[in-house]
């Protein structure tokens, strides 16, 4: 079952896996991404998000920032030492431990995204397609949501709405060719999740996404 | 008690004669989207103001501890005693690690306020160690475009010998400092329910939460950052945790307006009008500070 979502945002950041410690994004929202803003209107263990279409509705526009960020993340060891023993240091000093690290992000980004769930092996008895897809669509026609959803990273939040594909503007007549870009994250083996890469290319403003299982997707 | 309800925010803050957030690739001039000209405060600014906030009232004590410290609002010398809580484990079926990973998680959450807010990353070979806070910040824009003014500014003393001798005796420093004659800053925020029964973050927290956005810069003044001042909180509380209307409907009823001529200097050149007959079914508009 098909739905369309337009989002938009001031801001965003799709971080290229290559160049994660100074933030560098992808021109444009990738699957996974998308996926999440799905996710963050309406998932349960039954369901299982699919994105087919991304349309490009702004120009691509950049924007370069410099934050300070720490250098370490909470050290899960010394919690539980501390739990442990009921007392201990923990904390992160942050005039220790700054770098300063640099994000070329998006500005100004718009998108309508098509996406589709598939019910998973998880699915009860008493959950049908129909269900989900009335929930879907009645959270979002209200803007309710699970949890803000954002593009790419929380600091960028976005707006979200059931589009009509119709009516809405059309996507920014421009081909491009965006290189191997991620497709999502195969999370098949939890504690290892490896990352999977697709041909991404822009036509008309629109990019295609093959399926999942399909040859164009790799690891 | 977690949550039982989403809300969003609109937070106003002033700045006069100083530098609201310094911009480490322009050399510390006041962050400006070139774009626009307007300033922009980034989300990670405000969240340490809020830490350091908490941490100062809080005296750095569990349940609200701040993780992420800054050195001058603590007694580092001091050793912690926490309360190793016995926790549940929510399902048996999961394998040993993992509960184990998820405990300490949760312990984490339990004792800093930062990290129940905020969320942290705490990974392990598991994935259970990443927490997602429930508070959602946005970067803080200007309403209009800010202009950078830059002073230059002596000191009467060097700090070298060295120095000393290279200006025979005149001991005469030059510096500058930046900043913004004055900037209305609007800051969006999100507060997800079901993220917060996540992390545990209560009533009690969310109220703290508010208390810190009014005070917090009243606790933060220094050389650099001139008068910086809240002007308005304004909370949208949903009725439901899911929420009952879309987020950008609600931004949409608070306008703010120029009503002087020249450049504004003063909250009072601006006017805040609030559409509350608008307000969506289900909605509440709740003002902690006008």
């Amino acid at each position: 079952m098909g739905f369309c979502l337009e989002v938009s945002g001031e801001f965003a950041c799709f971080t290229r896996p290559e160049m994660k410690v100074e933030r560098v994004s992808y021109d444009v929202i990738t699957p996974s991404a998308a996926r999440a803003i799905f996710e963050a209107i309406l998932w349960k263990p039954a369901i299982e998000w699919h994105i087919t279409e991304i349309e490009v509705l702004n120009p691509i526009k950049w924007m370069n920032l410099r934050r300070n960020e720490m250098e370490s993340i909470a050290s899960f060891r010394s919690a539980k030492t501390a739990m442990k023993e009921g007392s201990g240091l923990l904390g992160i000093y942050a005039d220790e431990q700054r770098q300063q690290r640099a994000s070329l992000l998006l500005k100004d980004v718009r998108y309508r995204i098509h996406g589709e769930f598939t019910m998973t092996e998880k699915a009860g008895p008493e959950d049908s397609a129909a269900k989900f897809a009335d929930m879907f669509r009645r959270r979002a026609k209200k803007g309710q949501c699970f949890n803000q959803p954002y593009l790419g990273c929380r600091e960028f939040s976005c707006d979200f709405a059931l589009a009509d594909e119709e009516d809405g503007a059309p996507a920014i007549n421009e081909d491009r060719d965006l290189g191997f870009m991620l497709y999502d994250l195969d999370y098949s083996d939890p504690s290892a999740p490896s990352p999977l890469f697709f041909r991404a290319r822009m036509d008309n403003g629109r990019i295609a996404i093959p399926a999942k299982d399909s040859e164009e997707v790799r690891g | 008690m977690s949550l039982n309800n989403r809300y969003e925010f609109v937070f106003l803050f002033d700045v006069k004669d100083g530098n609201p957030n310094g911009d480490p690739d322009a050399g510390n001039l006041p962050r400006v989207d070139a774009e626009t000209g307007q300033g922009l405060v980034t989300d990670v600014c405000l969240k340490r103001k809020v830490r350091n906030y908490v941490g100062l009232f809080k005296e750095e004590t569990p349940p609200f501890e701040i993780y992420i410290k800054e050195k001058a609002v603590l007694n580092r010398s001091n050793q912690r005693a926490y309360t190793a809580l016995d926790l549940k484990p929510e399902s048996k079926k999961l394998p040993k690690k993992e509960e184990d990973a998820r405990k300490v998680t949760q312990w984490m959450c339990q004792n800093f306020f930062d990290i129940r807010t905020f969320g942290a990353v705490m990974s392990t070979d598991v994935n259970t160690g990443q927490v997602r806070g429930p508070v959602q910040l946005n970067f803080a824009r200007s309403i209009d475009p800010v202009v950078s003014a830059e002073h230059s500014i002596t000191r009467m003393a060097v700090t070298t010998e060295k120095e000393a001798e290279k200006q025979s005796g005149d001991n005469r420093t030059m510096g500058r400092k930046f900043t913004i004659p004055y900037g209305l800053y609007r800051c969006h925020g999100f507060i997800s329910a079901n993220l917060a029964k996540q992390t545990g973050f209560g009533e009690e927290d969310l109220e703290l939460l508010w208390d810190a956005l009014i005070n917090m810069l009243d606790h933060d003044r220094s050389a650099s950052r001139g008068e910086m001042s809240p002007c308005a909180l304004y909370v949208f509380k949903h009725d439901s945790p899911l929420g009952n209307a879309p987020a950008r409907k609600l931004f949409e009823l608070i306008d703010i307006n120029r009503i002087s001529e020249g450049p504004a200097r003063d909250y009072n050149d601006y006017q805040v009008s609030i559409r509350e007959d608008q307000l969506p079914s289900g909605v509440q508009l709740i003002k902690y500070l006008e």
